[in-house]
């Protein structure tokens, strides 16, 4: 056993722990939450959602044909699913398929 | 009683069936990484049951491998990790009536499960709290079953490469719903533009100054967005 090894993911364990811990140790219990709290809890998750769809496709800057073009053309298709059919499940898998289907054309290998 | 269990946690099931595809392929590639460096699959049990936090995890293979300062290991989570602040709160009140569950939901908001959790609109007789809950669960089971699968395999006979690209399909798709719900979209505008923003100017690093700055942004819009949240009719 890797003692040092141990107390690196210990470490790491536990600081993640308490960053998602905080919010509601500050809020939970009962103590009523500031207005200002409750609207950035209502204005974030919008935002950052927008944040992780560019932190997905963070690898299509810089541009390339084989990098960003098939993540760009999936990424459509998602969109063009969903807005015609707005099944999540069936916009996903398209949109994967259409993705893995092109990586593997000699265009974008 | 029973069957109504069944359909909950096929209810959850179906949610979180984009994630079980990313999870599964990335926490393979996390396995892989870690088998590589010379760690067991006890290894990834560990790191993927209570860490639980892929992009940190990915880098701690590093710094097992070359036994980093703590002090390293922690600045690092923090910055890493740091968008969980965010997360939290927008369930404080929604796991508040969670009881037993909460502490676990608390350890299990990844960004995939915010996401799905976020997205979840259960059709009537799908106990949430319930669904939420296995959704979580099951979430963090692909996670370990990938990475610990990883350790043991170490590579597949199939070629699964862009499998993982589900996790972008299900981010974009989550994007586009709420989009569609928003009664604002400048929260939606706001996070796109300091993202992109910082992505160009800070491609390695972009994720926690976005979320910092749309946050400050947020707070400075916060009277012009009531002030239209009260005209609406």
């Amino acid at each position: 056993m890797n003692l040092y090894a141990l107390l690196i993911v210990l470490t790491a364990s536990a600081l993640t722990i308490l960053l998602r811990a905080l919010p509601f140790l500050l809020f939970g219990g009962g103590r009523p939450m500031p207005p200002l709290v409750r609207y950035l809890g209502g204005a974030l998750p919008a935002a950052i959602i927008a944040i992780l769809v560019i932190y997905c496709i963070r690898s299509v800057v810089p541009f390339s044909l084989s990098g960003s073009v098939p993540q760009l053309l999936a990424l459509g298709a998602v969109a063009a699913l969903h807005l015609w059919k707005r099944s999540t499940l069936l916009s996903i898998f398209g949109g994967t398929a259409l993705y893995m289907v092109l990586i593997r054309l000699p265009l974008f290998a | 009683m029973r069957s109504n269990r069944r359909q909950v946690l096929a209810y959850a099931f179906r949610q979180t069936l984009p994630v079980m595809f990313g999870y599964l392929f990335l926490g393979l590639a996390y396995g892989i990484l870690l088998r590589q460096a010379g760690f067991a699959p006890g290894w990834a049990l560990l790191t993927s049951g209570i860490v639980y936090a892929g992009s940190l995890q990915f880098v701690l293979v590093d710094f097992l491998a070359t036994a980093a300062s703590l002090p390293t290991v922690a600045l690092m989570t923090l910055f890493i990790n740091g968008r969980h602040l965010f997360y939290g709160l927008s369930f404080v009140e929604r796991f508040q009536a969670m009881g037993k569950k909460r502490p676990y939901m608390i350890f299990s908001l990844s960004d995939e499960t915010y996401s799905v959790l976020c997205g979840m609109a259960p059709p009537p007789g799908i106990d949430r709290d319930q669904a939420m809950f296995l959704a979580a669960l099951l979430d963090h089971s692909y996670w370990i079953v990938g990475s610990v699968l990883g350790t043991l395999v170490g590579q597949l006979p199939l070629d699964f490469t862009g499998i993982d690209f589900s996790m972008t399909a299900l981010f974009f798709v989550i994007f586009l719903d709420q989009w569609r719900a928003a009664k604002s979209h400048l929260p939606a505008l706001l996070g796109l533009g300091s993202a992109l923003i910082f992505l160009l100017v800070w491609p390695e690093n972009f994720l926690l100054p976005a979320l910092a700055t749309t946050a400050v942004l947020l707070l400075l819009c916060r009277p012009a967005m009531q002030a239209k949240e009260d005209t609406a009719p």
